[in-house]
C-alpha cells in the first residue's frame, strides 16, 4: 500500500492518529495491556460496529463504539475501566474521518473514565469493507452485592425507561435515507456511565437493565419477558416518543418501539423503590424525560402486552424480519 | 390531548351502543395495520364486523407477476431497484430475497428516485424500477420516468405492476359472497382521486362509502359515520379525512398518471383479472417498459398449496382461519404475501392479536 493522497495507505500514520488522540500510561508498546485490577467480579462486553453512514446527526461510530460497550457494562451494574479497540479500515479511507472518529473516541472515554489500553488495526484492500468498521471490548468492576440478571425480576416490578425511545434508529434512517425534517431527528448515542451513581444509591432495588439499542424497546420487553419467565404489561401513553420521532414514524409506517437506541436503559424495579429512582434519573441530563411505563406481572408468561391510548390491549411481539418504511 | 381521547372515548362508546349487525371493509391495508395496532377490532361490538380489503399493493400481486420479476432479476447487468416490502414475498419457487443472496443485483430503496440515482450512478448496466403500490405511488414514478426520458438515462426503465383501486372494489360490491355493508376508504389513495369514483359506487350498489384517515380517532369517527349512513338508510360517498383530502382530489397528480399509464387488464391475487385495474406504460414511454425491453413473458399463476391469502384479501375469510396462519406460514417464514407486507392483514393479526385471538 502505497503513500499520499490524504487516503489511508500507511499503517504507521494510523498508529500515530491512534497513539495522539489517546495517549495513556497504560498503552505501552507490550504485546498486551496490563492492568492492575481490585479483587471482584468482572464484566466483560463486546461489540462490533459497522454503521451506515459514520457520521450522523448527534454522534459517529467513534463515538457509538464507545457508548454501545460502555453501555452493556453499565446494564450489567459494572463500572467501566478499560477498554480495547480494533479497527478494520478500508484502503483508501480518509485519515481526516479516522482523525475525527478517533478523537470522538478519546473523547468520550475521557467523558467516561475508561481506559483505552489496547488496540489493533487492520488495513484490507478496498471494496473488502465499507469504510471502516469498529470493534470495542470492554471490562468493568462490579461493585460487591449487585447481580442484574433479569432472573431477579418479579412481578409486581415497576419498568423505566430512561428517555425518549427511537431516536437513534431514526436518526440512522433519516441520513442514509437523505429523509429531511423540520426538527432534525438527533441520536441519542450517548454513555450512560452516570447510572453507576444509581446503582451504588439503590443496588439490589434495581433489579435488572437492559439498553434497547438494535430492535428497541419491545425487544428488550420480550427478551426479559422470557428469561425471567414473567409476563409484562405497559401503556402506550406512558412510554416516551418525541414529537418528531412520534410524526416520523406515523408517516413511515415505522414504530419507535422497534427502533434502536444509544443512549436509553430499561430498568427493572422494586416498586415502593420506582418513583424515587424516576425522581433521581430525572435530575440527570441523559435521563431526564425518564418514565414509568408499565410493570411486570404473572401472566401471560414470556409476553408483553400493551395497552393502546384506546384502552385495548394488545401483543408486543419481538421484531420479525427487517424494519422497513411501507410503500405507501 | 385530552380532547381528542375525551373524543375517541364518546366516538368508541357510540359504537358500541349500535345493535345492528353490520360488515365493513376496511380497504387499505394501511387501516388494517392502524387498527390492528390501536385495539379497535377487540373493542367493537360482535355485531360489528371488520373486514380487511384488497388494499395492500404487495398482498395483491399476482405469483405470476413475482415470478416474472424474478425471472428478470436473475438476467445479467440488470439491477433490480424496489420497495423493501417486495423482498421477501414468496415467488414459486424463489424470492428476491434469495436470489439476491444467489447473486443477483437487487437493491431497496424509499423512492423512485434512488433508482434514477443508481441508473447514474452504473451506466454500463441496466436498472429496472419495480414500480408497485395504488394512485399514491404511480405519479411519483411518472414523474420519475419523465425525468429519466429528459436526462436521456436509456439505462432506466420500469416493471410496472401499478394498480388503481376503484376497479378492486366494483368486483367486491358486485360480487354475492362477499357481505360488505359498508366501506372505509383508503385515505392516502383518496388524496389523489377524490370522491368521485366512490359516489359512483355507493349510489350503483347502495352502500356507503367513507373516506377515512389513520389516526385511531379518524377511523373510529369513520365507522361511526358509516354506521350512521346504514342506519339512516344512505348510500353517499363522504369524506371523514377533510384536512387532507379534497373532493376533486389531486389533478396534477392524476395528469402526471395519466399522462405516462394507460389502463390495462390485471391479475390481482384473491380477485383474479380485473379489466382495466392495472397501469402499464404508454407507447410513448414504451422504451422504458422493462417487461417489453427485457421481452419478459406473462408467467402461469401457480397458486401456493393451502395459502387462502386470496380469501383474506376478499374478506372472506380472517387470517386466523386460513391453516397455514402462525403455523406454517410467519412473518419470518412467510408463505403468502399478507403475511410478509407490513400492511398484510396476516402480518397485522399475528403481530399485534393477543393469543386467543389466532385461533
Amino acid at each position: 500500500m502505497a503513500h499520499g493522497s490524504g487516503g489511508l495507505m500507511s499503517q504507521q500514520l494510523i498508529d500515530e492518529i491512534f497513539k495522539s488522540a489517546w495517549n495513556n500510561e497504560l498503552m505501552e508498546m507490550l504485546d498486551s495491556a496490563i492492568l492492575n485490577i481490585t479483587a471482584g467480579r468482572l464484566a466483560m462486553s463486546t461489540d462490533s460496529f459497522v454503521i451506515t453512514p459514520l457520521f450522523f446527526p448527534g454522534g459517529d461510530i467513534g463515538k457509538l463504539s464507545i457508548c454501545g460497550t460502555v453501555n452493556d457494562l453499565v446494564a450489567c451494574g459494572a463500572k467501566p475501566l478499560y477498554m480495547s479497540t480494533a479497527f478494520i479500515i478500508e484502503e483508501g479511507f480518509p485519515l481526516s474521518d479516522l482523525r475525527k472518529i478517533a478523537d470522538s473516541m478519546a473523547a468520550t472515554a475521557q467523558e467516561v473514565g475508561v481506559k483505552l489500553v489496547t488496540g489493533d488495526t487492520k488495513v484490507v484492500e478496498k471494496g473488502s469493507a465499507d469504510g471502516i468498521f469498529i470493534n470495542t471490548t470492554g471490562i468493568g468492576i462490579i461493585p460487591e452485592g449487585i447481580d442484574y440478571r433479569p432472573q431477579r425480576v418479579n412481578p409486581g416490578d415497576k419498568i423505566i425507561v430512561t428517555g425518549y425511545v427511537g431516536d437513534h434508529g431514526l436518526a440512522i434512517l433519516a441520513q442514509r435515507e437523505g429523509l429531511s425534517f423540520t426538527t432534525p431527528a438527533l441520536s441519542d448515542c450517548t454513555p450512560l456511565y452516570q447510572l453507576g451513581e444509581m446503582t451504588d444509591k439503590y443496588g439490589q432495588a434495581i433489579k435488572c437493565m437492559r439498553d434497547p439499542t438494535r430492535g428497541g424497546l419491545a425487544t428488550v420487553l420480550n427478551e426479559i419477558a422470557k428469561q425471567a419467565g414473567v409476563g409484562i404489561r405497559v401503556k402506550e401513553s406512558s412510554i416516551p416518543v418525541s414529537e418528531v420521532i412520534r410524526a416520523a414514524c406515523d408517516m413511515l409506517g415505522m414504530d419507535p418501539l422497534y427502533m434502536a437506541n444509544e443512549g436509553k436503559m430499561v430498568m427493572f424495579a422494586a416498586a415502593e423503590k420506582a418513583d424515587e429512582i424516576l425522581a433521581d434519573l430525572r435530575k440527570l441530563s441523559p435521563t431526564i424525560n425518564a418514565a414509568i411505563i408499565g410493570e411486570v406481572c404473572t401472566e401471560p408468561t414470556g409476553m408483553v402486552l400493551i395497552e393502546t391510548e384506546l384502552g385495548a390491549d394488545r401483543i408486543l411481539g419481538m421484531l420479525e424480519g427487517e424494519h422497513v418504511p411501507r410503500i405507501c | 390531548m385530552s380532547e381528542i381521547s375525551d373524543y375517541r372515548q364518546q366516538l368508541l362508546q357510540a359504537i358500541q351502543t349500535e345493535k345492528a349487525t353490520v360488515s365493513l371493509m376496511e380497504v387499505c391495508g394501511t387501516h388494517t395495520m392502524a387498527i390492528a395496532k390501536s385495539g379497535i377490532r377487540e373493542l367493537l361490538p360482535p355485531n360489528i364486523k371488520l373486514l380487511s380489503g384488497p388494499g395492500c399493493p404487495v398482498c395483491v400481486t399476482s405469483q405470476g407477476d413475482i415470478d416474472a420479476v424474478i425471472e428478470m432479476a436473475r438476467q445479467k447487468d440488470i439491477v433490480l431497484v424496489t420497495f423493501g416490502d417486495m423482498m421477501r414475498v414468496p415467488g414459486t419457487y424463489s424470492s428476491l430475497q434469495e436470489e439476491r443472496s444467489q447473486g443477483a443485483d437487487v437493491r431497496i430503496a424509499y423512492s423512485p428516485l434512488d433508482a434514477l440515482r443508481v441508473a447514474r450512478e452504473n451506466t454500463d448496466k441496466e436498472v429496472v424500477f419495480l414500480g408497485i403500490g395504488f394512485e399514491t405511488t404511480a405519479p411519483a414514478i411518472a414523474i420519475t420516468l419523465e425525468q429519466a426520458r429528459s436526462e436521456g438515462l436509456s439505462n432506466f426503465s420500469v416493471f410496472s405492476l401499478h394498480k388503481v383501486v376503484p376497479p378492486a372494489l366494483e368486483l367486491i360490491f358486485s360480487d354475492p359472497n362477499i357481505n360488505v355493508d359498508g366501506l372505509i376508504c383508503p385515505g392516502h389513495v383518496s388524496v389523489v382521486i377524490g370522491v368521485e369514483p366512490y359516489e359512483i359506487l355507493a349510489h350503483k350498489y347502495k352502500k356507503p362509502c367513507v373516506i377515512t384517515g389513520f389516526e385511531t380517532m379518524d377511523i373510529l369517527e369513520g365507522i361511526f359515520m358509516l354506521l350512521k349512513q346504514i342506519k339512516q338508510g344512505d348510500a353517499q360517498a363522504e369524506i371523514q379525512y377533510r384536512r387532507v383530502v379534497k373532493r376533486e382530489g389531486n389533478l396534477v397528480a392524476r395528469q402526471s398518471i395519466e399522462k405516462v399509464f394507460k389502463p390495462v387488464e390485471a391479475r390481482w391475487r384473491g380477485l383474479g383479472v380485473i379489466p382495466d385495474s392495472g397501469l402499464a406504460l404508454r407507447e410513448e414511454y414504451e422504451s422504458m417498459d422493462a417487461r417489453l425491453k427485457f421481452n419478459i413473458p406473462d408467467m402461469e399463476e401457480m397458486p401456493i398449496k393451502g395459502c387462502a391469502c386470496g380469501e383474506v384479501l376478499t374478506g372472506k375469510i380472517n387470517p386466523p382461519d386460513c391453516l397455514l396462519f402462525g403455523r406454517a406460514c410467519t412473518p419470518l417464514n412467510p408463505v403468502g404475501p399478507c403475511m410478509v407486507s407490513h400492511e398484510g392483514s396476516c402480518a397485522a393479526y399475528y403481530r399485534y392479536t393477543p393469543a386467543k385471538g389466532r385461533g
